[in-house]
């Protein structure tokens, strides 16, 4: 990452930050509104974080991790979520995680090589009636095939 | 005249293309020159029928469904804006038999209204409820509860008004109103459901509570995985601002209630609630120990009332027809209604809200239609991932809290989940260990190391090493998990495992059935 990239980067989230510190509780909704904004948490962000919330680094860092849904890294163009809870795996998630998998050539956590989609497994959409689900940006999609998923897959390395 | 067109927005209903539906409908009618008011309204409930696309009529709405977009242009031709036949035609909405079968109190106005209408929530019976309420001293409104028999529809099926009980009778100079609208539970969707589909009702709920107990301040703590649900949630929250129904001086009674959404990330331990809590104080969501409960000491060491999204969306109904009359229905101890969700490998999946004492049967076949593959149904999970798996020789039970417990199951928060006679429930208690494992606070020792000790003796078990030894240590290791864990996730994740063990030992690879335990 540039310098000047670090740079601009540092002012949004120091724009967040002051933005919401004032809140009880604040670090959960500053960690999300820095993620919103530039798609993860940046190392860098922590002692930022922890001046403002007058917290300790570790404390931080703590939070950070223990959340599934924050990330430490850029995250690829789009995100593919896939739920493996009961009611898909009832009617095949298992198999469509394992067809993602092998047509990505990733596993969960990782970006494919051309920086298109990052794959992430989740535990209940709340779409259990039209299952197997899957949310592709935010977007929730129900009684998703392999052939749906290989669909989907190509238009989103098609988009930017 | 200009007819009123209603497809939901609800995010099932999206995610069968609701949204494409209702932009064919829109740009169809513009061509024809046909005058319409398009409403995004939440789903009845019955999915494998959405998009539902339904014309209001003099004789009342009729549905259409399940329409795709080419259907659209088709619809017109055959006049469907005035409720002509077509063959994706079902009549009138309400007196299709999956909907007109159920008592519908708490989901009186889902996929009736439109979600962000006050105009429309109040036309349809909304804020009677507050409206009694402001009348009332807190301890009536309190013992109002009390008397509805109404028990926390979060899984824990406490006594709400005891819980308000305790808020009430605590001296603080702040207290809160805490909403755990963490629905993590695989096969449940009623919390979400109502979120987008009448966020007023959850939102007046929550305002009669903080009146009831003396608390000024809400938070809803909501699933990072509901976008859909947040954003009906703060669109309503900021129209109850500006109306007067939400903020200083409610309706010129002089109380006081604020709101506020705060996201979760993504961890299913803070659906328990001081996970929650320490999640809202911007921590990690470790469990804490109890006592102290949180209704004395709660969110920022302050009285605190957790409650569940539908717990708080019944008080509404409660208010304004009476705690008598919410308890006239139901069974024994579990008075009133629950949304009953069907997910899975089911036929007709969707959200069934009855009164309790319904047999699993009625509700598997009578609503569900057996399974969507076709096979025979072998087993449901009822509650969760934390809930037993049920074999079909428990189908005639009742469908209520104590039934239910009676058999070493429970019935949680109602998500009810269909598997075909393909289904390895072998596998099924190793992904409930599985999920324990990657889901553990860590802070005790039973759920964090007894997870990841109990997928690899599920393992060894499969594997044929040493079986007859390696389910002895299952069932101790359960039994260590149940009794010394500190909260549900691992003191109940062994239901699923010991439910899959007793009832479906030949998945493990046991020709006789391992005995009773637990």
């Amino acid at each position: 990452m540039s310098s000047a990239q670090s740079a601009w980067d540092r002012n949004k989230v120091l724009g967040i930050i002051n933005a919401l510190k004032h809140k009880p509780g604040a670090l959960m909704p500053i960690l999300h509104g820095i993620q919103d904004e530039i798609g993860y948490v940046p190392e860098d962000a922590v002692p930022l974080m922890a001046e403002a919330l007058n917290l300790s680094r570790a404390e931080v860092h703590g939070v950070i991790t223990f959340y599934h849904h924050f990330r430490t890294t850029p995250p690829g163009r789009h995100k593919l979520e896939i739920c493996r809870a009961e009611a898909c795996q009832a009617v095949g998630a298992n198999q469509l995680v394992a067809h993602a998998k092998k047509t990505l050539g990733v596993d969960f956590h990782e970006t494919t090589s051309d920086g298109a989609i990052s794959l992430e497994q989740v535990f209940c959409l709340g779409n259990c009636a039209c299952s197997p689900s899957i949310m592709v940006d935010g977007e929730v999609v129900g009684e998703v095939t392999t052939e749906a998923l290989d669909a989907i897959v190509d238009s989103l390395r098609t988009r930017q | 005249m200009t007819v009123t067109v209603y497809v939901s927005r609800d995010s099932t209903a999206i995610s069968k293309g609701a949204d494409k539906v209702a932009r064919a409908i829109a740009v169809e009618a513009a061509r024809r020159g046909a005058t319409i008011n398009l409403v995004r309204n939440g789903s009845r409930g019955m999915f494998w029928l959405e998009p539902l696309v339904e014309v209001s009529t003099p004789e009342g709405r009729v549905a259409y469904g399940p329409v795709r977009p080419e259907d659209v242009a088709e619809l017109f031709e055959s006049n469907f804006l005035y409720g002509g036949q077509h063959h994706l035609h079902l009549g009138l909405t309400e007196a299709i038999p999956y909907f007109a079968r159920q008592t519908r109190l708490t989901f009186a106005r889902v996929g009736v209204t439109d979600p962000v209408s006050l105009d429309d929530y109040l036309a349809h019976d909304g804020y009677r409820g507050l409206a009694n309420a402001l009348r009332m001293t807190g301890k009536d409104i309190v013992e109002e509860v009390v008397t509805s028999g109404l028990r926390g529809r979060g899984g824990a099926a406490f006594p709400t008004g005891i819980k308000w009980r305790t808020v009430l009778g605590a001296q603080a100079d702040q207290k809160y109103i805490v909403c755990n609208a963490d629905e993590g539970d695989s096969g449940t969707f009623s919390d979400r459901m109502i979120m987008e589909g009448d966020p007023f009702v959850l939102i007046e709920g929550m305002t009669i509570a903080g009146i009831a107990v003396g608390a000024t301040q809400g938070y809803i703590y909501l699933r990072s995985e509901y976008p859909y649900a947040e954003a009906a949630l703060n669109e309503a929250i900021s129209v109850a601002v500006s109306r007067n129904y939400l903020g200083e001086d409610i309706l010129g009674s002089g109380k006081t209630f604020h709101l506020e959404v705060r996201r979760g990330a993504g961890a299913y331990v803070c659906g328990e609630e001081t996970s929650l809590l320490e999640s809202l104080e911007g921590k990690r969501g470790m469990v804490r120990f109890k006592p102290p409960l949180p209704a004395l000491e709660g969110l920022f060491g302050k009285p605190t009332v957790v409650n569940n999204v539908i717990s708080l969306a019944s008080i509404p109904v409660i208010l304004d027809k009476g705690g008598a009359s919410y308890q006239e229905y139901g069974v024994g101890r579990s008075r009133g209604t629950l949304p009953f969700q069907l997910g899975g490998n089911v036929k007709y999946g969707g959200l069934v809200e009855a009164a309790f004492g319904m047999t699993i049967r009625e509700l598997l076949y009578d609503f569900g239609g057996g399974t969507r593959s076709g096979r025979p149904i072998r087993a449901v999970q009822i509650g969760g991932p934390l809930g037993a798996y049920v074999p079909e020789s428990q189908f005639d039970l009742p469908l209520d809290y104590e039934a239910l417990a009676g058999v070493n199951a429970m019935l949680g928060h109602g998500g009810v989940v269909v598997f075909d006679d393909t289904v390895d429930l072998a596998q099924m208690a190793r992904f409930a260990m599985e999920f324990c494992a990657l889901e553990s606070c860590g802070k005790c020792t039973p759920c964090r190391i007894g997870s990841t000790r109990g997928v690899e003796v599920i393992d060894r078990i499969v594997e044929g090493q040493d079986r007859p030894k390696q389910v002895v240590l299952l069932r101790d290791l359960c039994n260590t998990m149940l009794s010394g864990s500190l909260c549900a996730l691992g003191g109940m994740a062994p239901y699923p495992v010991l439910s899959a063990l007793n009832h479906f030992p030949e998945d493990f690879g046991i020709a006789e059935p391992a005995g009773k335990a637990a």
